[in-house]
């Protein structure tokens, strides 16, 4: 369809046609996504290849001493006078090997049945209807006392760190060996080489990229890809409540949890709670998201209008609302909207004199969830204005007065200018807001903390969203964390594939060396 | 014709004010009864009518001398120290970052970036209860006292960590301003035999004030204004509650019949700095959130 016959088409008809070419266009755009993927992964074994050749090639051309490096790091670097540098490889080498042996391999060595027992002196598993029991009531001078042998826990999480450190050691080994023939190389082209001092140096100029990303990639690491890749693995165990360490070990479930939660057929509380709840948080990110965005785009409108003034005044007015922390406007919320003793109900009885006052937090279910989105309209409306106000102004103030004179009223320029125009320019904001509402914890869990409370669910009520089931799972009596990791990986897929989306979004209309 | 069209204007814009003070009404008055019964000296705990009979600074003194249940000026102690923390860490993280995005170019620099805003992008809600299952397991929540300090205790440390590891993320504002700084400086610098380090210190820093202002008051604000991580971290350590999480404790089912008004002024004590914090860089702000979009 050319541009022209699309501009003659009505919304609707629009709609339509997006609609059918987003399917249309899918296939394309799979494919093209997994030629990428592929591509990348081909690159990846390229790299992988030209590396091992590498290895391969210095361990053949280098001397017995850049030889020997493969084995003892840093022996190369150290006989041709790099001597700190040299025994700092070798230093590595040896905490390594160390950690290995007196730490880390008490605990790798048991990830496959994440622990054992001891009993009389044996190390062995003790099958219980719970899983496996890791304490054992053994007599010390006549007394029972009770050992715990392993942690389930502890197994896991240091698994999880001595994979990592393997992965760090790797690298550093793979940085000795290629240190090991440089060195050799520029002996043996009589090339000086340069001393501890001035390799320090270079990490503060040709090197300073080193310095400065070091610490923010280890606490991001530790902080963040660390407890993801820890969480991921929760989830496919039998951790929970009885399963808890120390006292007790859990196992590897498989898919499980994953099967709990999908058994729809089968009548489970789990199962069922989940599509619910699933049913609920996509509804809700829905109308959070666009009630804010129209509405706020409105007010944004009604606020920049010519002729309007003490825009300052107005704009000041809805601010601060974003300024306040949530916490405190969302704990306030849920006070003045109380049954009891609420300022709302105050006011309504002050003017209609009725004396029931309206539950409106732990009433119905439906009248639970219109006010946790109307309440969510007013705290995030004055966003909105934030973000929009600067974007509505760029606007080309002419397409506003030609649609005037060819009889546009108001609401016709907002359907027809404004709104295609703000999503074109803020659809990754859109998303971006879709995904924020999708978790959007603060809202749900201070205003009516998932109530009213729903008897047939398991632990949630009928406002819960995702994010606060997983989060009572977790921190309220069920303690039933394997299925909360479960959730979590779940709505972890869903915004990550946004994200995703948003991200190549952006990508595009990325410049970054415009200015410089 | 003219006189029509202005009228027809007139009214329109009159209708406009007429809704634009009945939303700031609606938007405000919450805030307003916050204030004004944070301030009433009734002898209710919880207020019976909308405005109170009788003001003083009961409430407020009450809440900073009986704290032999509920501590807040603790509270207020123990956040105060977090953003403190957490906010000299975070901005070093951050500038180091961005000034390392911005100005040097090295092997794979672009998947960095692209690694840290997909990163970035990724709810923080599911790494937080990883980070409680870390802590927990490592019993770093039950230590007491650490350095000797006392009061500085396990969740107060792991909180610092938590606010200040994932800061590296956020490099993307302050990347946009260094490169809008014209790299001719750093050009002439190199050739003068400034090295990077003192390319960063002498001339990039002083002349970011802005962005560096920008990022240490926003580290601060974060821990004043978190709920969840707080929440999930503390757990039921009262003593090491932050404002947010004590705020909440204040009107939970077994204090809120007491406490209703204490929580209104402690609100307000949190609030008001906080407010006037982020009214001073909403601008920045509004860029920051934006920055990921297209450029209209």
């Amino acid at each position: 369809m050319r541009y022209i016959d699309y501009m003659q088409l009505n919304p609707f008809q629009r709609f339509g046609y997006n609609f059918t070419q987003f399917f249309k266009k899918l296939p394309g755009n799979l494919a093209r996504f997994f030629k990428f993927l592929g591509r990348a992964i081909v690159h990846f074994f390229v790299a992988i290849g030209k590396g091992v050749a590498g290895y391969g090639k210095r361990f053949v051309k280098g001397d017995i001493f850049v030889k020997i490096s493969y084995l003892f790091f840093g022996v190369s670097n150290m006989v041709r006078g790099q001597i700190i540098k040299g025994l700092i490889f070798l230093l590595t080498e040896a905490a390594y090997i160390c950690f290995m042996i007196f730490f880390a391999w008490n605990y790798i060595s048991k990830i496959n049945v994440m622990g054992t027992a001891v009993v009389g002196g044996v190390e062995q598993k003790i099958p219980h209807s719970l899983g496996y029991v890791a304490k054992t009531e053994v007599f010390e001078d006549g007394f029972p006392v009770t050992k715990f042998v392993d942690d389930s826990m502890l197994i896991l999480l240091y698994s999880v760190l001595t994979i990592v450190v393997t992965i760090i050691f790797f690298a550093i080994y793979i940085a000795n060996t290629k240190s090991a023939y440089k060195v050799y190389e520029a002996k043996k082209n009589g090339e000086t080489i340069p001393g501890f001092k001035a390799e320090i140096k270079a990490f503060f100029d040709e090197k300073f990229h080193v310095t400065l990303m070091s610490l923010p990639c280890l606490l991001i690491g530790c902080f963040t890809v660390l407890p993801l890749i820890f969480m991921i693995l929760i989830a496919f165990t039998t951790y929970d409540k009885s399963h808890l360490p120390p006292g007790n070990l859990f196992q590897w479930a498989g898919l499980n949890n994953f099967g709990e939660l999908v058994n729809f057929a089968g009548g489970d509380a789990k199962a069922r709670t989940f599509l619910d709840l699933a049913g609920w948080t996509i509804i809700w990110a829905i109308f959070a998201t666009f009630s804010n965005y129209i509405l706020g785009m409105i007010v944004a409108l009604m606020i920049n209008k010519k002729g309007i003034k003490l825009k300052a005044l107005w704009r000041t007015l809805f601010v601060v609302v974003v300024a306040v922390p949530q916490f405190v406007s969302l704990l306030l919320m849920a006070q003045i909207l109380a049954e009891n003793g609420g300022a709302l109900n105050q006011l309504i009885e002050m003017i209609t004199g009725s004396h029931t006052p309206i539950k409106f937090l732990n009433g119905t279910a439906l009248s639970a969830r219109i006010t946790v989105i109307i309440v969510n309209i007013w705290v995030g409306i004055p966003y909105t204005i934030l973000i929009t106000s600067g974007i509505l102004m760029n606007i080309p103030a002419d397409l506003y007065e030609s649609a005037t004179i060819d009889g546009a009223g108001p609401v016709k320029s907002f359907t027809k200018i404004t709104l295609p125009y703000m999503l074109f320019v803020t659809t990754p904001y859109l998303i971006t807001s879709f995904i924020g509402n999708i978790n959007n914890f603060n809202v749900i869990y201070l205003l009516t903390g998932g109530g009213p409370s729903n008897p047939d669910y398991y632990n949630a009520g009928y406002t819960d969203i995702l994010v606060t089931w997983l989060f009572n799972l977790t921190m309220g009596e069920k303690q039933d964390y394997k299925l909360a990791a479960a959730i979590g990986i779940l709505v972890f897929i869903v915004c990550a594939t946004l994200s995703l989306i948003t991200f190549n979004l952006t990508k595009s209309a990325k410049d970054e060396e415009a200015f410089s | 014709m003219i006189k029509s069209y202005k009228l027809r204007r007139g009214l329109a814009n009159t209708f406009i004010y007429i809704i634009l003070a009945v939303l700031g009404l609606i938007w405000i008055s919450p805030l307003a009864y916050l204030i004004i019964q944070s301030f009433s000296a009734d002898p209710e705990a919880i207020p019976q009518s909308l405005l109170p009979a009788s003001f003083g600074f009961d409430n407020y003194v009450k809440l900073f001398t009986e704290t032999a249940s509920l501590n807040f000026p603790r509270w207020y102690i123990n956040t105060f120290i977090i953003a403190c923390f957490s906010c000299v860490i975070s901005t070093i993280s951050v500038l180091m970052v961005a000034y390392a995005f911005s100005r040097l170019r090295f092997k794979s620099r672009k998947k960095f970036i692209n690694i840290g805003m997909i990163l970035g992008m990724f709810p923080g809600f599911m790494t937080m209860i990883a980070i409680y299952y870390l802590l927990k397991a490592m019993q770093i929540l039950d230590l007491k006292g650490i350095f000797g300090i006392p009061g500085f205790d396990g969740p107060i440390l792991s909180l610092i960590i938590c606010y200040s590891s994932g800061a590296g993320l956020g490099f993307q504002i302050s990347k946009g301003f260094f490169d809008t700084i014209p790299r001719a400086l750093d050009e002439a610098a190199t050739i003068d035999g400034a090295t990077r380090n003192q390319i960063f210190w002498k001339i990039i820093l002083p002349m970011s004030k802005p962005i560096v202002v920008y990022t240490v008051l926003t580290s601060f604000i974060g821990p004043w204004t978190d709920f969840i991580l707080a929440k999930i971290i503390a757990g039921d350590k009262v003593d090491n509650y932050t404002v947010a999480i004590g705020l909440q404790k204040m009107i939970d089912v077994d204090h809120k019949n007491v406490w209703f008004k204490r929580f209104l002024a402690g609100s307000v004590l949190v609030a008001v700095p906080v407010t006037a914090l982020f009214l001073k860089m909403q601008n920045y702000y509004v860029e920051g959130v934006t920055a990921g979009g297209v450029k209209g």
